[in-house]
């Protein structure tokens, strides 16, 4: 594998290139104009516009179902996935908080137990910090003290991952410490046609969910199918077949994927891409099937190697499937380095070259 | 240049002075009323709620010293405080404990012996607050039941259970937390939310003077009762160990903030008497002198005199002093038959929808247990 080809892959792959970096605080001005109305059947869609379509249907269903978060209201929060919605549902429904996560938290839990169905927004991946203590030793074991006569139905919206070309705690993937907490559920979808539904079965789970939205897929747009789900929120699911090997990533490591699997194609190696979607609890199902057909795993994200999703994955996948594996399962992660000046992203996070890399070394065994 | 005014002196809301006269402080007046309106058995209550607590104490510590409880948190010199504030709340309201909350929740009607259950090692949640008395769990990471009770106050603002203009049936929260606490953030933003969103909700602080071992001098330079003007509500300052004090202060509080008028916050002077738990040791921290000056201000004793004043006899005394070792020995008894909860249980209420993890995982438990022979649970 020689030369760099993520420039070139990002450009052909996306349907609108120029809004995949998009200014974080201004979006840009090819922006869909805003998902109104009584939509149905199949829509294209950005994965922003999806998640709106995705409250707005929820908030319409459910009264009960209210969202809080950091200049959410008028403005539509910082990425404007929340726009028009405080218009629509007004000021009870659509809470513009004072700037403290942990107490977005903290009262979500209490409105929960008043029977509220809240959906939190942390503005960026690294703010969510604040709020780890009401989210790990509150939120995760409320109905557990309680003995089940409490639930949770608190969806915590989070914005992550690099590609954006933002600034310190604007670019991170914190989704372990969530995924290793007992009693969260975490997910992510990778398109907007799951990020419609996973937000409309999120809100509609008694748990609580960690719903990691990839900011670099927040614009790009793709086909959204209103009237059928497809399958349930915690389901992994493959996305392109292949035979040689299997690659599995969440969120938008899955666009990353499908790019080296063409070019991959391209020098005659089959790969098959499994969308993991759920990060907590892990379907392991249809990736075994795979390794069972393939013998070779590459695990990638964007979020720290050590002691990460990946790992977990890698080990599991290991014990479950040993006879099958003709390779040692190959890890493609973000450095283990707090996540460098934008300027150095590309060298950080994981390309398609640097997947390509590790299939290369799998595919040597 | 002289240096800038550091005085922060506070008023206390005081009734009942330390000898048991009832002598209200000039910033007491307007609650002497409230007082002068309960009855004879109101006022008996009392009475016999901070007795059986302060003999509860001595049971639990036992307990514990008897290897029965991982710990016990004793409340003893804290009664007052704790009694008059519970009774100021109605049927309706919420209450949002800390951990030493023990004879609020009695009054609320939880039985002790969920409390021990905790303190046994047999549950981490013990009771459903919609069967006693809306007195909520135990929280056990400080101040993080504040932010609980604030949202749960926005939730009766948007229910509409609140400031209907029906005392009988409006509905605020009553949230205890403690001078160590208030160091907390969350304890901080939930002022800021309870502010910001007018909840119906009182902020309880028992200012015992200690956290663990380091005194509140550490955690505030001013009185805590000033957090409140700080945050936007009225922050009164009470004598804790004043039981009328406590009730009447509250009860105005929540009757205002059941009004639709918005929060507020009480800072109680009070004193633990004891150890913060049986896992601490006070003599290495504090003085005798310090401890000695507190049990002259002792708010049972203070408050058993003044009831003899009004003429309470021996014998309701003695009645009480009973009751409160009937208490304290069938607690005990009923403790000590507290059996430990099945192994399923670990796994059981993590998520309230099936999980692949915990249904594995208590699978493979179940067979490696019962692997072995003859020894199988």
């Amino acid at each position: 594998m020689t030369g760099r080809i993520d420039e070139e892959v990002r450009v052909t792959s996306d349907t609108t290139p120029e809004a995949s970096v998009p200014e974080v605080e201004t979006p840009s001005a090819t922006r869909p104009a805003d998902v109104a109305g009584d939509m149905r059947g199949v829509q294209t869609l950005s994965m922003a516009k999806a998640i709106t379509a995705g409250l707005r249907d929820a908030m319409r269903a459910d009264e009960k179902v209210l969202l809080m978060g950091e200049d959410i209201g008028p403005l539509g929060g910082v990425f404007r996935v929340t726009e028009g919605l405080s218009a629509e549902f007004g000021e009870k429904r659509v809470l513009d908080t004072p700037l403290a996560e942990s107490a977005i938290v903290g009262t979500a839990i209490g409105l929960a137990m008043r029977g509220y169905r809240p959906v939190c927004e942390i503005q960026f991946d690294g703010f969510i910090f604040p709020a780890f203590d009401q989210i790990t030793t509150q939120l995760a074991r409320q109905t557990l003290r309680h003995e089940g006569r409490v639930t949770m139905p608190i969806v915590i919206r989070v914005p992550y991952g690099g590609h954006i070309g933002s600034i310190e705690h604007h670019q991170e993937s914190p989704e372990a410490y969530f995924a290793h907490t007992p009693g969260l559920r975490v997910v992510s979808p990778s398109n907007p046609h799951d990020a419609y539904w996973m937000i409309r079965e999120a809100i509609e789970s008694r748990d609580p969910v960690l719903f990691f939205e990839p900011k670099s897929r927040y614009w790009p747009k793709g086909p959204v199918d209103l009237d059928h789900a497809g399958l349930p929120l915690h389901a992994s699911r493959v996305v392109r077949q292949g035979a040689d090997i299997t690659v599995v990533g969440h969120g938008a490591m899955v666009s990353t994927l499908l790019q080296a699997a063409d070019v991959a194609a391209e020098e005659g190696t089959s790969i098959e891409v499994v969308d993991l979607r759920s990060l907590s609890p892990i379907d392991y199902g249809p990736l075994l099937e795979s390794v069972h057909r393939t013998g070779r795993l590459v695990v990638a994200q964007e979020a720290y190697g050590n002691v990460s999703v990946g790992s977990e994955i890698a080990a599991t996948v290991a014990e479950r499937a040993f006879y099958s594996l003709e390779a040692p399962v190959l890890r493609v992660s973000g450095f283990d380095t707090p996540f460098p000046p934008a300027s150095l992203e590309t060298e950080y996070l994981p390309s398609p070259d640097r997947v390509l890399e590790a299939v290369d070394r799998a595919l040597a065994y | 240049m002289a240096a800038r005014e550091r005085d922060f002196t506070v008023p206390t809301v005081q009734l009942l002075t330390p000898e048991g006269v009832l002598r209200p402080s000039p910033e007491a007046e307007p609650y002497l009323p409230l007082v002068e309106a309960l009855d004879d058995a109101t006022l008996q209550r009392f009475y016999r709620d901070m007795t059986v607590s302060r003999r509860l104490d001595v049971a639990g510590a036992n307990l514990q010293r008897q290897g029965q409880l991982a710990l016990w948190v004793p409340s003893s010199g804290q009664e007052a405080a704790q009694v008059g504030s519970a009774h100021a709340a109605r049927p309706q309201d919420h209450l949002f404990p800390s951990y030493r909350e023990h004879i609020v929740g009695m009054i609320r009607g939880l039985d002790p012996v969920r409390i021990l259950a905790l303190l046994r090692g047999i549950t981490q949640g013990g009771w459903n607050p919609e069967e006693n008395g809306n007195f909520h769990l135990y929280t056990l990471v400080l101040a993080s039941q504040t932010l609980h009770a604030t949202g749960y106050a926005m939730g009766l603002q948007f229910d509409g259970a609140t400031a209907t203009g029906d005392p009988e049936t409006d509905a605020a929260v009553l949230v205890y937390y403690g001078d160590g606490a208030s160091s907390q953030g969350d304890a901080n933003e939930a002022l800021v939310f309870a502010s910001s969103y007018e909840t119906p909700q009182v902020f309880f602080i028992q200012n015992n003077q200690w956290a663990i071992s380091v005194p509140v001098s550490r955690q505030s330079r001013s009185p805590l009762s000033l957090r409140g003007g700080g945050f936007g509500m009225p922050g009164v300052r009470i004598d804790g160990n004043d039981v009328l004090a406590s009730y009447a202060v509250t009860r105005q509080s929540l009757e205002e903030a059941r009004a639709g008028q918005g929060p507020s916050l009480i800072e109680a002077l009070t004193y633990r008497m004891g150890a913060h738990t049986t896992a601490d040791d006070p003599t290495k921290y504090r003085t005798d002198d310090e401890v000695a000056y507190w049990a002259e201000r002792d708010p049972i004793a203070r408050y058993r005199t003044w009831l003899e004043s009004r003429g309470a006899s021996a014998a309701f005394f003695d009645d009480v002093d009973q009751e409160a070792s009937d208490v304290a020995a069938d607690v005990r008894r009923r403790a000590l038959e507290l059996t430990g909860p099945v192994r399923a249980s670990i796994f059981e209420h993590v998520y309230s929808e099936p999980h692949p993890l915990m249904a594995e995982q208590h699978a493979w438990l179940d067979e490696f247990e019962n692997s072995f022979d003859g020894d199988a649970a």
